[in-house]
């Protein structure tokens, strides 16, 4: 059992990593990335959403959505936003610093595909609440991990002589394809 | 939900979308431009870099590349359509919140016809369906301009970006299908010699087509800039991109 869970962690965070195999949270991916001070705030503010996120589709789909299927999509985004909005006064009641520290990026959060994502995928594979909670530790620590690395990458191409031509988005995609590419590397790890 | 603060934020956050908000603020926009803007000069993926979720992960195949976007289409075009008849009954405060309802509305309508109509493609399509819902072009849209707008002129925008979606998803798809697998909507192209480059249609083909994509409309745009004093000028903020 225990091992299942690791392997679930494991698999979110390498295997099917968030950003770079399923493509989701890509606007922070693109938008945050330039430093990796910032790229590591957002990684925090991720987990801990993708962790709140994850109990709450297991209790919707434990003892709401059977009675009502056709809800699932409505009733996700609507209490994964209303939800953010609670942790957002929350953390600026409780602590101000760390408010500060996460600033505009909880609120930016609500929007990105991966929190919506997660409950979907948890639900689609039929996640308990301990799958559910390794499930969204590796995947928010998936989405840090390849911030944090596409963000170092950032600060040297910043040094570095490249054409004016590929400045821009068009080399941060590329960037980011290479780094798909190396964490294809990962689908070795997956048991039989 | 978000608060009005954050959700112009986030607009205003996508690269390139600015001068999309510009453009609207001065109110000088013809029907005509309302509708080509989208499609081409502020194509929500390959300008303002929105919607790449879907832009990314389901365009493998030709096929796959069109039924999103054509479903993505439908919920553009209902969620604008619906947001400018209701501009007026909806509250300042909680209008983020009454979009995004409507634009789940509409996603899971296209959701359950796509499982009627096309299983097999909307088992390929996934999840991405239903996050079809945080595709940041929607709720772009409808935040700079049904919002705004009276009925006519939005239904136009939405008609004229989400063809704009259509043609660059088709665009990505037929690129990475062609080279990731030899063929067009299944049709092989280049015949059984053809040794086929799976990378193409894996996760990291996804990000070199459209970084490819981007690197070809850089080179054109600085090649056209090059000869500017001869070309008449766009007339909206065409020049100040190409600073940029």
């Amino acid at each position: 059992m225990s091992s299942d869970l690791f392997w679930i962690l494991i698999s979110a965070m390498l295997v099917n990593n968030f950003t770079l195999h399923l493509f989701l949270g890509l606007c922070p991916f693109m938008g945050v990335s330039a430093k990796i001070a910032t790229a590591l705030r957002m990684g925090a503010a991720n987990i801990f959403v993708l962790v709140i996120t994850s109990l709450v589709a297991s209790f919707l789909n434990a003892y709401v959505l059977p009675h009502a299927p056709y809800l699932r999509l409505i009733s996700f985004i609507v209490v994964i936003a209303s939800l953010v909005q609670i942790v957002e006064m929350t953390i600026k009641k409780v602590s101000p610093t760390l408010f500060r520290e996460l600033g505009i990026y909880l609120p930016l959060i609500t929007t990105n595909c991966a929190i919506l994502g997660l409950a979907i995928f948890q639900t689609n594979r039929g996640y308990g609440f301990l799958e559910g909670l390794a499930f969204a530790l590796g995947a928010g620590l998936g989405l840090t991990l390849a911030l944090v690395l596409m963000a170092s990458i950032r600060e040297r191409a910043e040094l570095a002589d490249i054409p004016a031509l590929a400045k821009g988005m068009g080399l941060v995609l590329i960037i980011a394809g290479s780094l798909s590419l190396a964490f294809m590397g990962f689908a070795g790890l997956s048991t039989p | 939900m978000t608060g009005p603060e954050n959700a112009t934020e986030l607009v205003r956050h996508a690269p390139g979308a600015h001068e999309g908000g510009a453009a609207l603020l001065g109110g000088t926009t013809t029907p005509t431009q309302d509708f080509l803007r989208g499609v081409w000069e502020e194509n929500p993926v390959l300008v303002q870099m929105l919607g790449l979720c879907p832009a990314l992960a389901v365009t493998n195949t030709v096929a796959n590349s069109l039924a999103m976007g054509l479903a993505t289409f439908f919920v553009l075009t209902g969620s604008s359509l619906l947001v400018s008849t209701f501009k007026n009954l909806i509250p300042k405060e909680v209008r983020i919140a009454s979009f995004i309802l409507i634009i789940a509305t509409f996603v899971t309508i296209a959701d359950m016809t796509l499982a009627a109509v096309v299983p097999e493609i909307h088992k390929a399509l996934g999840a991405f369906i239903a996050l079809i819902v945080v595709n940041c072009m929607i709720l772009g849209r409808q935040e700079a301009f049904a919002s705004k707008r009276p009925i006519g002129r939005s239904l136009l925008d939405a008609v004229g970006t989400g063809f704009g979606f259509i043609i660059a998803m088709v665009m990505m798809g037929s690129i990475r299908e062609l080279l990731g697998n030899g063929s067009l909507l299944g049709y092989s192209v280049f015949g059984p010699s053809f040794e086929p480059w799976i990378i193409m249609i894996l996760p990291p083909g996804g990000f070199l087509t459209l970084g490819i994509i981007l690197l070809g409309f850089g080179w054109w745009r600085g090649r056209k800039a090059a000869e500017v004093p001869r070309v008449r000028r766009w007339p909206h903020g065409v020049a100040s991109r190409r600073a940029a």
